[in-house]
């Protein structure tokens, strides 16, 4: 009983996700940096005290490494290439303008404020995007997500899990087999020193999916109750299609919304209609499945609350050059909430 | 001969496509609920796929023909994938970690119940219920990947048992494990059988650990025939026996025992007739000489992050001797085979290399070092190192990358310079008739690793080191490896392997070493570190035991002194 007592509470993957899209919501409406910036350290904030111990928590810095990555190149391409215009000017760089046949772009030329603001702007907003879906992940086991999708993805699942094991694995064979390759002494043409490396690592690759493979057909994967195999395909199929129909009709002012807005919607009950038959044909359950309780609510009421607060606050006037915006600070405390809620428990 | 089996073979044969060969042929046997049957047949014979018959995956899986039925529990396996005899079966291959599907041991086990589609309550239960029979209270949680070998294993045995499967299914599940670990999971698979009466059937290369546990047993023939019998039946004229078998033949038991326990009731005239005239301990392997130091290691450690595991090894190996280290699964072996020979992590100490005198010069190419000057196999090249110090890896399938074992053979003789047919003939001696058009991946495991040392052993390495060189190998091949072995230590070469083979270290180790969580613990004779040690005797020792006397050939020959 003591085992169960210290196993981790996780929280609902679903739960953490739901907020990370409703802090993706808000950073597209944001009005500028301080706003995106008040938003990311919330993000960081929430991240670095909530995340567990998996592989995939330890790979949040990349995540904020890649965001600084963004703005960095979304600068240096204004201050090399970028249409210079707006309000005082910080660096006076010689304009060199391209030969027509070049399209008549200017290099250089002078850097102003305003310019610059707006290139860390809209730099750090798609890096805020790569961060909330960072955060998601970080915040989340991979693993556990997709073991909460329906059951008529269950099969689907288990293979993108086993995909996602593979990929470590098959690092580490390349290593031990570098290494073996070594131990045979011979220097090896460059040729030879590929096929050398890449045959026993495929193989060994190849080998392994097939005994993980007759493992789960052993333990019963893919026991299916029979009938309905028809059905769920046509409904399936029709699902799709109205999906592509009805977000192309969306999407295209010129198609009449009557025509869009039915498909849109046949094509998602084909899709809910079709996952319910396979459910039923998979017998598939869970074990210990995610509970979702008054901790996951909040959080998603987190996320919900932020991303409205950032509606009103894009809504309500003119925002400041810098981006400031008193909503959206409250908007950065609503996303903090998880914090206390992780924390009690 | 009874049909009243839980498992039944009727005329069963098996072909495996584009290949004439028979796998397996008119095999009728009929295994009863709740007992232990034991598979056994020399390497290459068709052991796994007569367990795979068991649960379909031959042929749903593997494909090839199947002529006859197998039925389980009255389900024919030719019209039920193995999905649809997960309830009743349950298999674990031979590499049990390459089986698992999920990342926590919890999860593991519940796997097999989600697939059948069990309630959460249910699943709970029987996971409780399987941790306390396979004792995993430990490490429930743990990450499958932290596991020890045994653990795994057990681990393994444990996922299949949640779903209730009166029939167990083993390949070789010991085979990876040292002798501790071993009877661990030995002692769980007979509480299945005495307290649960689940039936298992199991293929096992090292008799001498399951024997006294087997009901019956099937001997599988090279040319596809298999016989079904009791335990004494069988043996009566197995060409595969353990050491207390052969040693009951050569003193005329009959039956011949096959537990230590049946064999010490008898033991005692033989006992009394080799004290008579065995005044001191045979000498160590006849006229091999002790050569002069060839390799010495001073305070060699090795680190893994925050993971000791080597801490300060010293020791010396001497050219004309067999070395063998010996130890629980990671206790740091193969760290100290990769870490002497230079390309595996150093984290302190040092490893030099001595010209030894009655090493045999290099064909060519490699410079000599001046006489006892040491040198660094980890400062040599590769080109240079392998006619100095060579390494047989845990998985010597790594090493090979040609299309055929011919062309790997002309390979390793131009990489060393060695002449033509060096290494092709060094492989006939210990895989005699191995076809040189063989694709390497189609070879038997002990094939492929009989090819990987006649590779490494073509440019004549001064030192030889084998990690785990034993698994999956019969007696016959055991044999061939140890002559080769011994030829090689009376030419000159010093020979360090690592190995969990009892029976083995016993026939070819002049010297033992048993490391202990990166400290080296003993350092001494073969004779007086396994007669010593309960848990590395050998079963002659063990008969014997006062006697100083590790093998059957060993009894024999003193034997013959005497008369």
């Amino acid at each position: 009983m003591s085992a169960l007592l210290s196993q981790p509470a996780t929280v609902h993957p679903l739960a953490w996700w739901g907020w990370a899209s409703g802090m993706a919501i808000a950073t597209t409406r944001s009005p500028g940096v301080l706003s995106t910036g008040l938003l990311i350290a919330a993000l960081a904030l929430v991240v670095v005290t909530c995340r567990g111990g998996s592989p995939f928590a330890r790979a949040f810095p990349a995540y904020l490494a890649l965001a600084a990555t963004v703005v960095v190149i979304r600068v240096v391409f204004y201050v090399l290439v970028g249409i210079k215009g707006g309000t005082g000017v910080v660096l006076r760089l010689p304009s060199i303008p391209l030969p027509t046949w070049a399209g008549g772009i200017e290099l250089l030329g002078p850097v102003t404020r305003s310019g610059l603001l707006s290139a860390v702007s809209t730099g750090l907003a798609l890096g805020a995007l790569l961060l909330c879906f960072g955060a998601a992940i970080a915040l989340t086991d991979p693993q556990r997500t997709l073991r909460s999708l329906p059951a008529s993805l269950h099969l689907l699942g288990t293979a993108t899990v086993i995909a996602m094991t593979l990929a470590p694995q098959l690092v580490e064979s390349w290593n031990r087999v570098r290494k073996a390759q070594g131990l045979r002494g011979q220097r090896l043409r460059r040729a030879h020193a590929v096929s050398a490396t890449t045959f026993p690592v495929l193989q060994d690759a190849l080998e392994r999916s097939l005994k993980i493979a007759a493992s789960m057909d052993s333990r019963g994967y893919a026991r299916l109750r029979s009938g309905g195999g028809r059905g769920v395909l046509a409904l399936m199929v029709a699902a799709l299609l109205g999906a592509a129909l009805g977000t192309y009709a969306l999407m295209d002012g010129t198609t009449p919304r009557w025509l869009s807005i039915p498909l849109l919607a046949g094509g998602a009950v084909a899709a809910v209609l079709g996952s319910a038959i396979a459910s039923r044909r998979i017998q598939a359950t869970r074990f210990r499945p995610d509970a979702w309780g008054a901790r996951e609510t909040l959080i998603l009421v987190s996320g919900a609350a932020v991303a409205a607060l950032a509606f009103v606050g894009a809504a309500a006037g003119t925002p400041t050059a810098a981006g400031w915006s008193a909503v959206f600070l409250l908007g950065a405390v609503a996303a903090v909430i998880p914090i206390p809620a992780v924390m009690a428990i | 001969m009874t049909h009243h089996g839980i498992v039944l073979f009727d005329r069963v044969g098996f072909t495996y496509q584009d290949s004439p060969r028979h796998v397996l042929r008119d095999v009728t046997l009929a295994i009863p609920e709740g007992e232990l049957c034991l598979v056994i047949g020399p390497t290459g014979a068709g052991k796994s796929t007569l367990l795979q018959l068991v649960n379909g995956l031959a042929p749903h899986f593997t494909g090839g023909q199947l002529t006859g039925t197998v039925t389980v529990d009255g389900r024919d396996t030719s019209t039920h994938p193995p999905r649809d005899l997960a309830d009743l079966v349950g298999f674990v291959g031979q590499d049990p970690a390459a089986g698992f599907v999920t990342g926590r041991v919890d999860d593991e086990l519940a796997y097999g119940m989600e697939q059948l589609g069990l309630p959460d309550g249910v699943m709970r239960t029987r996971v409780e219920e399987v941790i306390d029979l396979m004792g995993l209270e430990g490490v429930r949680l743990r990450p499958l990947s932290e596991l020890s070998a045994g653990e795994q294993q057990r681990v393994a045995i444990a996922s299949v048992l949640t779903s209730h499967p009166r029939v167990l299914v083993l390949d070789e599940p010991t085979s990876a494990l040292d002798p501790t670990g071993a009877e661990e999971v030995l002692a769980a698979i007979l509480r299945l059988v005495h307290d649960v009466g689940i039936t298992v059937v199991m293929a096992e290369q090292r008799l001498e650990r399951v024997i006294q546990y087997a009901d019956s047993m099937v001997l599988v023939a090279k040319d596809g025939s298999a016989r079904w019998g009791s335990p004494a039946e069988i043996l009566e004229d197995s060409p595969l026996a353990p050491p207390v078998v052969d040693l009951g033949r050569l003193a005329g038991w009959i039956p011949a025992p096959l537990s230590i326990r049946d064999a010490r009731r008898l033991a005692g005239p033989l006992r009394d007739r080799l004290d008579a005239h065995l005044r001191q301990p045979p000498a160590d392997h006849g006229v091999r000489v002790r050569g002069p130091v060839a390799l010495s290691a001073e305070g060699l450690r090795v680190r893994y992050g925050t993971v000791q595991a080597l801490a300060g090894i010293t020791i010396a190996l001497r050219a004309g001797e067999v070395t063998a280290v010996m130890g629980r699964n990671g206790s740091g072996k193969s760290s100290l085979l990769w870490a002497l020979q230079g390309s595996g992590v150093r984290s302190g100490g040092g490893v030099l290399m001595y010209d030894t005198s009655q090493s045999p010069a290099p064909p060519t190419g490699a410079q000599r070092a001046p006489r006892r000057a040491g040198i660094d196999p980890a400062s040599l090249s590769p080109d240079e190192a392998i006619h100095r110090i060579a390494l047989v890896p845990q998985s010597p399938s790594d090493l090979l990358y040609l299309d055929s074992v011919g062309a790997e053979c002309r390979a390793a003789d131009g990489a060393v310079g060695a002449a033509a047919g060096t290494a092709s003939a060094l492989l006939e001696r210990l895989a005699p008739g191995l076809p040189a058009s063989r694709h390497p991946r189609d070879l038997s495991e002990g094939e492929r690793l009989a090819l990987v040392l006649a590779i490494q052993l073509a440019g004549r390495p001064a030192v030889l080191l084998l990690d785990e060189p034993t698994r999956g190998l019969d007696y016959d091949a055991k044999r061939r490896l140890g002559d080769v072995l011994g030829e090689r230590a009376a030419m000159g070469t010093a020979v360090l392997l690592s190995s969990h083979d009892v029976e083995f270290v016993a026939r070819v180790a002049d010297r033992v070493l048993v490391l202990a969580r990166g400290e080296l613990l003993t350092d001494g004779t073969a004779r007086d570190v396994l007669t010593a040690s309960p848990s590395f005797a050998p079963q002659v020792a063990r008969v014997l035991r006062p006697l100083p006397l590790l093998t059957v050939e060993e009894v024999a020959a003193a034997l013959q002194e005497g008369s």
